[in-house]
């Protein structure tokens, strides 16, 4: 579907801002914040992942560098929440551009990439979990101040308002990147690397962009993450569990798409939440359903639900032109 | 520096570890030398292969060893199925779709098995698993000792059947030029099937000679995959005596390590080495130069 504009965005955005006004109930905001959380991570591995045809496994590097770059400025310097959080994206997006100057540089695509990107969070989780900065294998808490200033609130609707605005800027950034020049190059490096090198396309610089623009979405949830739950350990920050969730909210929603992570996040964390209301606190199921999901998906519907809707669209339309045809014939 | 009396030791240890090492790496790269895929669902199933192993010790009572002798042909028949009637399918020819599948299928094997068994750490009991054999100088554990000489023995035989058997040729055609092998009428689904069945074999011989000295729990198999992953591309990827070598070197390399760093470094000191490794060679030490 290439007509969205930013209009459509909008129009989105300002449907899901109106959901606090029509209800106060903890549970449906906290269901949202943390959905829309992941659409805003989700987006960032799209950048790259979709767009660039780079499948990192390894987001958590980033979305772990923004949580515990504003969670210790906050606890060991002091340092206002909200300059924390600026800091926290800029340091992600900076071990963003670190480990994209690294590894395109050596020429590591594909399974490669795969695999390296998974090495780096790994050490960067057991470095966690053993340096005293980060507070070890304890973590860190952040301490509970209910002031504006200090990005805490007392409600949970201003937490939603902004990480809604955050995906917005994701989602309108993503749509600008998708018809600009560095998008063309960027989806001509996905297609085939040596034809878009052979056509002038500087693609480790392409590449280079588009992880570190990447890194600074995911790092941003990261952050958020931090002063959402106001705790964060080296196996939240930097655990598995988000490297999975940022590729799997693009590749169920629709890798490569504007509105792809959203529609994915959206999806994954119901079934993650029907999951729950069926086995209660048993671990596990809700990460079973989310594998069994991303293999339905590959298998059967490779440009996700997206990709979906527009064949039965496509459908649709062929339909009512065969039966106004048959009609008039 | 430290004494022989200690480095000794360590080496020896270093390499028995190691060889575990090797066989499931060696279970790694024989299927990206055969497919060029890269399986991220290995972990996981050796993780069900120990469970497995531990059930049939718990539950029926058979020994480790002798359970080995029934579910290596089973997980030769489950990495079958699943290379042929999943991955395969599901993958529609393309390596990124590869990935998302096994990486889902890790994803699904994993918490399945938390989801029956929770995060419980379990161990068997067994008389012998305390016994050593003194070689003077040292102490090495029996059950060790007796995994690293089938270590040797299964890539014995691996080499073996890839070099005289006619699906060891078929094999070493199809991973060289799958096109022209499906032109001289290899049928290459099953030849790709075979070989991740292969794979997925030597985990579950893995996971009967790790029991008796190791524990399972649901995420046991991560702790082994990436350093799998480092000895195979240390190795060079699809390079059986790469694998070998590769994973007698990392063991050593872990033991020392831990010896001078503390057990949790040595850890990092693996995932170090395979970054560098994959930024400065990725085609391993003895592969050849892409």
């Amino acid at each position: 579907m290439k007509g969205w504009s930013i209009a459509h965005i909008l129009i989105v955005i300002a449907l899901l801002a109106i959901v606090p006004l029509l209800t106060a109930s903890n549970v449906v905001l906290n269901f949202l914040t943390v959905a829309l959380l992941i659409a805003l991570v989700g987006q960032g591995w799209n950048v790259l992942g979709g767009y660039g045809g780079q499948y990192s496994f390894g987001h958590a590097a980033f979305f772990g560098t923004g949580a515990y770059v504003t969670a210790i400025l906050q606890t060991r310097y002091g340092i206002n929440a909200w300059l924390g959080f600026a800091l926290g994206i800029l340091g992600g997006a900076m071990v963003g551009a670190v480990i994209g100057a690294l590894t395109f540089r050596s020429g590591l695509k594909g399974s490669y990439f795969a695999l390296v990107t998974l090495a780096f969070a790994e050490v960067l989780r057991i470095g966690a979990s053993v340096a005293p900065v980060t507070g070890a294998g304890v973590g860190l808490l952040l301490a509970l101040d209910l002031r504006p200033q200090a990005f805490q609130f007392q409600s949970r609707a201003p937490f939603y308002w902004i990480v809604l605005a955050l995906v917005a800027v994701s989602l309108i950034v993503v749509r600008l990147i998708e018809h600009s020049r560095f998008g063309a190059w960027l989806v001509a490096v996905r297609e085939n690397e040596e034809a878009a090198k052979a056509l002038g396309v500087d693609a480790v610089r392409v590449k280079l962009a588009a992880i570190t623009v990447s890194a600074a979405m995911t790092a941003a949830g990261g952050a958020f993450y931090a002063q959402y739950f106001l705790f964060i350990d080296s196996g939240i920050a930097y655990g598995p569990w988000i490297s999975i969730e940022a590729l799997l909210a693009p590749i169920i929603g629709g890798v490569g798409t504007v509105f792809g992570p959203l529609l994915g996040a959206l999806v994954v964390k119901t079934l993650g939440e029907l999951a729950k209301l069926v086995t209660g606190d048993a671990p596990g199921l809700d990460l079973v359903i989310y594998g069994s999901v991303l293999i339905l998906v590959v298998a059967f519907a490779p440009r996700g639900i997206i990709g979906v809707l527009s064949d039965l669209r496509m459908r649709w339309t062929r339909l009512r032109a065969s039966v106004a045809g048959r009609a008039h014939g | 520096m430290l004494s022989p009396v200690l480095l000794v030791p360590a080496v020896l240890n270093g390499l028995l570890t190691g060889a575990v090492y090797a066989l499931v790496a060696l279970g790694l790269t024989l299927i990206y030398g055969v497919l060029h895929i890269i399986n991220f669902a290995h972990g996981a199933l050796l993780t069900a292969a120990m469970f497995a192993a531990f059930f049939a010790q718990r539950l029926f009572g058979i020994d480790p060893y002798l359970a080995a002798l029934v579910l290596t042909p089973l997980f030769f028949v489950v990495g079958y199925g699943l290379q042929r009637f999943v991955i395969g399918p599901a993958a529609h020819g393309d390596d990124r779709n590869v990935l998302l599948v096994t990486l889902g299928l890790a994803v699904v094997i994993e918490n399945g098995l938390l989801f029956a068994f929770r995060a419980d750490t379990r161990t068997v009991n067994l008389d012998y698993a305390f016994e050593v054999i003194d070689l003077g100088v040292v102490f090495l554990p029996l059950p060790r000792v007796i995994a690293f000489a089938v270590v040797l023995v299964v890539a014995l035989a691996l080499w073996l059947m890839l070099s005289l058997t006619d699906t060891g040729k078929a094999m070493r055609a199809v991973a060289k030029e799958k096109l022209g092998a499906e032109l001289s009428g290899i049928d290459v689904a099953h030849i790709y099937a075979v070989t991740f069945g292969l794979g997925t074999a030597c985990l579950a011989v893995a996971a009967c000679l790790l029991l008796p000295t190791y524990y399972v729990n649901p995420h046991v198999g991560n702790a082994f995959v990436l350093v799998a992953f480092t000895i195979v591309v240390l190795g060079g990827m699809g390079s059986v005596a790469g694998a070998l070598a590769g994973g007698l070197f990392v063991g050593v390399v872990e033991s020392l390590c831990g010896l001078y760093l503390g057990e949790s470094l040595g850890q990092i000191g693996i995932f170090i080495m395979f970054i560098l490794v994959l930024l400065v060679r990725p085609s391993g030490l003895f592969g050849e130069p892409a």
